[in-house]
C-alpha cells in the first residue's frame, strides 16, 4: 500500500492505543510555571494503525535481508540473526548501565573476550570498545595521537596527513580534534604518491590516516616505506578500519606499522546497519598509546571482571559517551566472532576477495572498464563508466538508479572523486556466485539499454515507490517537519 | 562454512574465470615482508546453538530484580510491537538512506521522527540523531560555538547539575577544539544565577529536570543568558516534555539548541547503549546542525517523497570543513522511538511522564515519613529525587543488591564526593506498589542496621 500518508495524517483527536496507556499520575505538586500548556504534535492512532503504517513503510526499503547490496566501503554482508537473538536476551537488554560489577559478570565477560579477539586480529596490544561508531573511533585515535605527542613534549605537531582519496570522515575528524589537514596525492596506480608524501611529511606532522586496502580499492604496496617515512619524521600511523574485511585473518594492521586503528563492527563484524546505525568503532593501539586509551575498559582483578577507568588509566583521553559505548552491538559482534572462529575469520577475507576479483573479471569481460586494470581487486574494486557517459550520455548516477529496478542496491557512486563516473563495488563474502552473475547480467542489460533505449536509464528508477527525487528542491524549499494543512498554508502566505 | 555460500564447484569456476590457480594468488600484492596473521588467540568456531548456550548463561547471570536507578537510563515499558517492527529485516538491515528511491521507508520514519522531536521540544527542526546524550551535548556545544557570532569566547558555563556522564564525554569530545567547560556554583542542588559573574561565556548549558531531579529556573536562566549574549543549550529527557515546559518556550525567546538522550522513548537500557542522542534547534541555525537531516520533496512524477538534505554540512561532501565527523548514527533506535511515540501517542506519553513522577513521589513520601531519611535538596523535583540516608549510600546499594537483588538507586557520592550519603532514586511507570513498598522496607532496614553499626 502506498497512500502517501504520514502517521500524522492518520491521527484523529482522542484516539489512542488503550492497552499501552498507564494511568494518569498526579502533578499537583509541580508549580504551574514548570508545566507545559501547549500540546505536542504526537500521533493519536490505534495500535493496529501504527503497526500497519510502519510495516507498510518497511516495504519501501531495500535491505540486506531483501537485496544484494554491493555498496563499496560499507561491507554490507549478511547480519546473522543468531547474533541478534543473543544480544536480545533479557539479562543483556534490561541491564542498567550503572549496575555494580558483581551482577554484571556476564556482560563484562563478553566485552572482555571481544577485546581479546579484536586485539589478536588487529595485531595490536590493547583495545577499547568505547567509541560508538567508526567516526568516533577516528576521533579517539587522533586524540590519543595528540596526547602521545604532548606527553613527549612535542605539542607543536599540528598536522594530520590524509590522502586526497580518503573517506570524508578522515579530514573531518582531523578538524574536530583540532588538527590541520595536509593532503597527499594518490598516484596513477592507486597507491600513495611517495615522492609527494616526502614533501608533505615534516616536523609538524602528528600522523597520517590511511586505509589499507586503500579507498581506491587496491592494496597499498608501499605501506612499509610509508610507515618508515612517517615514523622517522616522528609521526604516527592511523589505520581507518573501514576496509578491514579485505585482510581479516590474512595480515594485521599492527604488522604493517600502524600505531592505532578503529574497526567498524557494523562492517567487518556483521552487525546490522539499521538504516544508519547503530555502529560500534572500537580502537586498537600498540604499546606507546595504551596509556591514553578511552575509558572504560574491561579488566580482570581477583578472578573478577571489572571496569578500568581513570584510576587505572589516569592518562586516558576520557569517556566517549555517557556509559559504555554501544554494548548491544558489541555483544552481536562477539556472537559473530564466536560462530566464525579463527578458521572462519580467515575465510572472510579469502571469499570476499574471491568474490570481488571474480566480479571484476566478469564485468571486464562484459566490456566495463576497471579503474585499475593492472591491479588485483581487494574485497572491492572500482569501475569507471566514463566511456558510457562520453558515448551515450549516461552517467554513473543513471546506472545506479536503473540498477534498483533489478532489485539490486546501487554500488557506491562518485567515490573516490579522483576516478570519474565511478562505481565502488563490494560484493562481500556472503554472496553466492549466482548473485554475482545476476549483477553482471543487470549491468550488461543496462549497457545495452544505454545504446538502444537511453530513457530507460535517464528516467530510472521505474519500479520503485518513487521516481527520482528532486534533491535541489529539498534543499531550497526546506520541509523538515510535518505541519497541519491549515498551518502550512498560513506559512506560505 | 558459516555464512559463506560457495560450493567447491563455484570456487573452481570462479578461480578459472579470474585466471589464477588458488585464492592465495589474489593476495600477491601484499608485500611478503609483512608477517602473515596469527589468530591463535581466537577460539575455534561454534554453531549458533552452542554460541547461544554460552551467551544465554551469561545473560542469565546478569538478571536482577526491580530497578530504581535512573541517572540517565530508565526502565520503562516498551510496547511489544515496537521491537517486533524495528527488528524487521527491512528496518534492521539497510544502509544509511543515500539512495532515496530505495529507502523511502526509513526516510519517512526519520521525517516523522524530526516532526515529533521538534514538537516535543518546541524547536523548529531536529536532526536524525547523534550517538547518545553525552555526544549530543558535545555536538550541541560545538554547534553553539559555531553559531554565536556575537561572542567569540570558547568558555561554556554549566548551569546547575547537568548529568556528569554527559559532561565527562563532552569534555573528551570538544577539548581538541580548545573549548573549556566551566561548572557554575550549585545552591541547594540548582543553579543560582551569579549576577557578579563577569566572565564572557559563549553558551550556557542547563538540564531540566537536572541530574538530581530538581527543576531549574530555566526561564530566568534563559533570559539572563541573553543579556550576556550567550547561547542557551538545553539538556532534556524527552519523555518529561509531554508535561514539562519545552525548551523552545523557556524564557522570552526559548533555548537555542536542545539535546538529550532518547532512551526513554522505547529503547531498552542495554547497559547504556545503543541508545540515541537527539539535537533540535531553531530554523536559523539549521545549517550548523550536524548529522543527517531528511527533507520532504517531490519526485519526477510530482509525488511527495523524502530524501537526505542539506548534505553540504556533512563530512562526505565538506570534508575538513564539515559541521561534524559523524557518519553512522543511531538510526535503528530512532525507528524504534518513532514507533514507540506513535503507539503510546499523545495521551500515553503524558501518562507515562505523570505516572513516573507520582510513583517516585509516593516512594519518596513513604521513605521520608519514616524520619530515617530526608530529601537532600528542597523541592520541586520531577521523576527523580535525591535522598539523604545519613549513611554511606553505596553501602546501602550493595546491601540491597546482595540481599534482595534490588537496584536501589545511584549513590551520588560516585560522582559528587560531597553527597556521599545521598541516593538518587526513580520509580518509573513499571514499578508496582508491591515493589515500591518492598524497596522502601528493605532500604529503611538497611539504613537502620548501618546506623546500629552492623
Amino acid at each position: 500500500m502506498d497512500n502517501n500518508q504520514t502517521i500524522f495524517d492518520i491521527s484523529r483527536p482522542n484516539r489512542f492505543a488503550g492497552a499501552q496507556i498507564p494511568e494518569m499520575g498526579s502533578l499537583s505538586d509541580i508549580p504551574l510555571h514548570f508545566l507545559r500548556d501547549s500540546s505536542p504534535c504526537l500521533p493519536e492512532v490505534s495500535e493496529i494503525q501504527a503497526i500497519r503504517h510502519y510495516t507498510n513503510l518497511s516495504h519501501q526499503n531495500f535491505a540486506i535481508d531483501r537485496n544484494f547490496y554491493p555498496l563499496g566501503s560499507c561491507t554490507m554482508k549478511y547480519n546473522p540473526r543468531g547474533a541478534h537473538r543473543a544480544a536480545n536476551q533479557p539479562g543483556f537488554l534490561n541491564r542498567h548501565p550503572l549496575t555494580s560489577v558483581e551482577t554484571s559478570q556476564g556482560v563484562l565477560q563478553c566485552l572482555f573476550e571481544l577485546q581479546e579477539i579484536l586485539t589478536n586480529v588487529t595485531g595490536m596490544d590493547a583495545v577499547s570498545l568505547a567509541p560508538m561508531a567508526g567516526a568516533q573511533g577516528e576521533l579517539a585515535g587522533l586524540l590519543m595521537i595528540r596526547a602521545y605527542h604532548e606527553s613527549q613534549g612535542e605539542a607543536h605537531r599540528d598536522e594530520i596527513i590524509v590522502p586526497t582519496a580518503a573517506h570524508g570522515t578522515n579530514p573531518a575528524t582531523a578538524t574536530m580534534s583540532g588538527y590541520k589537514v595536509a593532503e597527499t596525492k594518490v598516484g596513477a596506480d592507486g597507491d600513495v604518491d611517495l615522492e609527494h608524501l616526502k614533501q608533505v611529511v615534516g616536523p609538524q606532522t602528528a600522523g597520517i590516516m590511511l586505509t589499507n586496502p586503500s579507498t581506491c580499492a587496491v592494496f597499498e604496496r608501499q605501506i612499509v616505506e610509508i610507515s618508515k617515512l612517517v615514523h622517522d619524521a616522528g609521526g604516527l600511523l592511523y589505520y581507518d578500519g573501514a576496509n578491514l574485511n579485505a585482510i581479516l585473518g590474512k595480515v594485521c594492521p599492527g604488522d604493517m606499522g600502524f600505531d592505532v586503528l578503529h574497526l567498524n563492527l557494523h562492517k567487518t563484524f556483521a552487525t546490522p546497519h539499521g538504516g544508519g546505525g547503530p555502529g560500534a568503532g572500537p580502537v586498537a593501539v600498540n604499546g606507546r598509546l595504551v596509556p591514553f586509551l578511552p575509558i572504560p575498559i574491561v579488566g580482570q582483578r581477583n578472578n573478577q571482571f571489572e571496569w578500568f577507568g581513570s584510576d587505572e588509566i589516569p592518562n586516558s583521553i576520557g569517556t566517549m559517551s555517557a556509559f559504555m559505548g554501544n554494548t548491544g552491538i558489541l555483544i552481536r559482534a562477539l556472537s559473530y566472532a564466536l560462530m566464525l572462529g579463527r578458521e572462519g575469520m580467515i575465510r572472510v577475507a579469502e571469499y570476499a576477495t574471491l568474490n570481488a576479483n571474480y566480479l571484476a573479471k566478469e564485468l571486464e569481460k562484459a566490456g566495463f572498464k576497471l579503474a585499475y586494470p593492472d591491479r588485483k581487486a581487494t574485497h572491492e574494486f572500482l569501475i569507471t563508466l566514463s566511456d558510457e557517459t562520453a558515448k551515450f550520455g549516461i552517467r554513473a548516477m543513471d546506472f545506479a538508479k536503473r540498477l534498483l529496478d533489478f532489485d539490486i542496491h546501487a554500488p557506491t557512486t562518485y567515490f573516490p572523486l579522483l576516478v570519474p563516473e565511478c562505481f565502488l563495488i563490494e560484493p562481500t563474502e556472503t554472496e553466492s556466485k549466482e548473485q554475482l552473475d545476476a549483477f553482471v547480467h543487470a549491468m550488461s542489460t543496462m549497457r545495452m539499454e544505454a545504446q538502444t533505449n537511453p530513457r530507460q536509464l535517464l528516467d530510472a528508477p521505474h519500479h520503485q515507490y518513487r521516481k527520482r527525487l528532486d534533491e535541489v528542491k529539498a534543499a531550497r524549499e526546506l520541509d523538515l517537519t510535518w505541519q497541519p494543512k491549515s498551518k502550512k498554508t498560513a506559512q506560505t502566505k | 562454512m558459516p555464512f559463506i555460500p560457495h560450493t567447491r564447484d563455484d570456487v573452481s569456476a570462479m578461480l578459472q574465470s579470474i585466471g589464477v590457480s588458488n585464492v592465495e594468488e589474489l593476495f600477491s600484492e601484499i608485500p611478503s615482508s609483512i608477517d602473515r596473521a596469527d589468530l591463535s588467540a581466537v577460539p575455534r568456531g561454534v554453531t549458533e546453538m552452542e554460541m547461544l548456550r554460552v551467551l544465554s548463561e551469561r545473560a542469565k547471570k546478569d538478571e536482577v530484580g526491580p530497578c530504581f536507578i535512573g541517572a540517565g537510563s530508565y526502565d520503562h515499558h516498551i510496547p511489544a510491537a515496537v521491537w517486533d517492527l524495528a527488528s524487521r529485516g527491512e528496518f534492521l538491515t539497510p544502509y544509511t538512506p543515500y539512495q532515496a528511491e530505495a529507502s523511502q521507508g526509513t526516510l519517512q520514519v526519520l521525517y516523522e521522527f524530526q516532526t515529533m522531536m521538534s514538537s516535543l521540544t518546541a524547536m523548529d527542526v531536529a536532526n536524525a540523531s547523534v550517538y547518545d546524550g553525552g555526544s549530543g551535548l558535545a555536538e550541541a556545544i560545538l554547534m553553539a560555538v559555531r553559531c554565536n557570532r556575537r561572542n567569540q569566547s570558547k568558555k561554556i558555563l554549566i548551569c546547575g547539575a547537568v548529568n556528569p556522564f554527559y559532561i565527562q564525554a563532552a569534555n573528551t569530545l570538544v577539548r581538541g577544539q580548545g573549548i573549556e567547560l566551566v561548572q557554575g556554583d550549585l545552591s541547594n542542588g540548582t543553579y543560582a544565577i551569579d549576577l557578579s559573574e563577569g566572565e564572557e561565556v559563549c553558551a550556557v548549558v542547563v538540564q531540566q529536570p537536572n541530574f538530581f531531579g530538581l527543576l531549574e529556573d530555566v526561564d530566568e536562566i534563559c533570559d539572563w543568558a541573553r543579556t550576556k549574549n550567550a547561547m542557551v543549550v538545553a539538556v532534556v529527557n524527552p519523555m518529561t516534555l509531554a508535561v514539562l515546559k519545552p525548551p523552545g518556550e523557556w524564557g522570552a525567546e526559548g533555548a537555542d539548541i536542545c539535546s538529550g538522550d532518547g532512551q526513554p522513548l522505547g529503547v531498552p537500557m542495554s547497559s547504556g547503549g545503543p541508545s540515541f542522542g537527539f539535537l533540535c534547534t531553531k530554523l536559523q541555525h539549521v545549517r550548523q546542525l550536524p548529522g543527517r537531516i531528511v527533507g520532504r520533496t517531490t519526485d519526477r512524477a510530482g509525488s511527495l517523497g523524502y530524501t537526505l538534505t542539506l548534505q553540504a554540512r556533512e563530512q562526505h561532501i565538506r570534508r575538513a570543513k564539515a559541521t561534524s565527523n559523524i557518519c553512522t548514527n543511531q538510526g535503528l533506535l530512532v525507528t524504534a522511538a518513532t514507533i514507540y511515540m506513535s503507539i503510546v501517542g499523545l495521551r500515553g506519553l503524558g501518562n507515562v511522564a505523570s505516572t513516573c513522577h507520582s510513583n517516585t513521589k509516593y516512594l519518596v513520601d513513604k521513605l521520608c515519613k519514616s524520619g530515617l531519611v530526608k530529601k537532600t535538596f528542597v523541592e520541586p523535583f520531577f521523576h527523580e529525587c535525591a535522598l539523604d540516608l545519613s549513611c554511606d549510600a553505596q553501602i546501602v546499594c550493595d546491601m540491597l543488591l546482595r540481599q534482595e537483588k534490588i537496584l536501589a538507586g545511584y549513590a551520588l557520592g560516585r560522582s559528587f564526593p560531597e553527597f556521599q550519603s545521598s541516593l538518587l532514586i526513580c520509580a518509573t511507570e513499571r514499578r508496582t506498589q508491591a515493589e515500591m513498598d518492598r524497596f522502601s522496607e528493605t532500604l529503611l532496614n538497611a539504613c537502620m542496621s548501618l546506623a546500629r553499626g552492623q
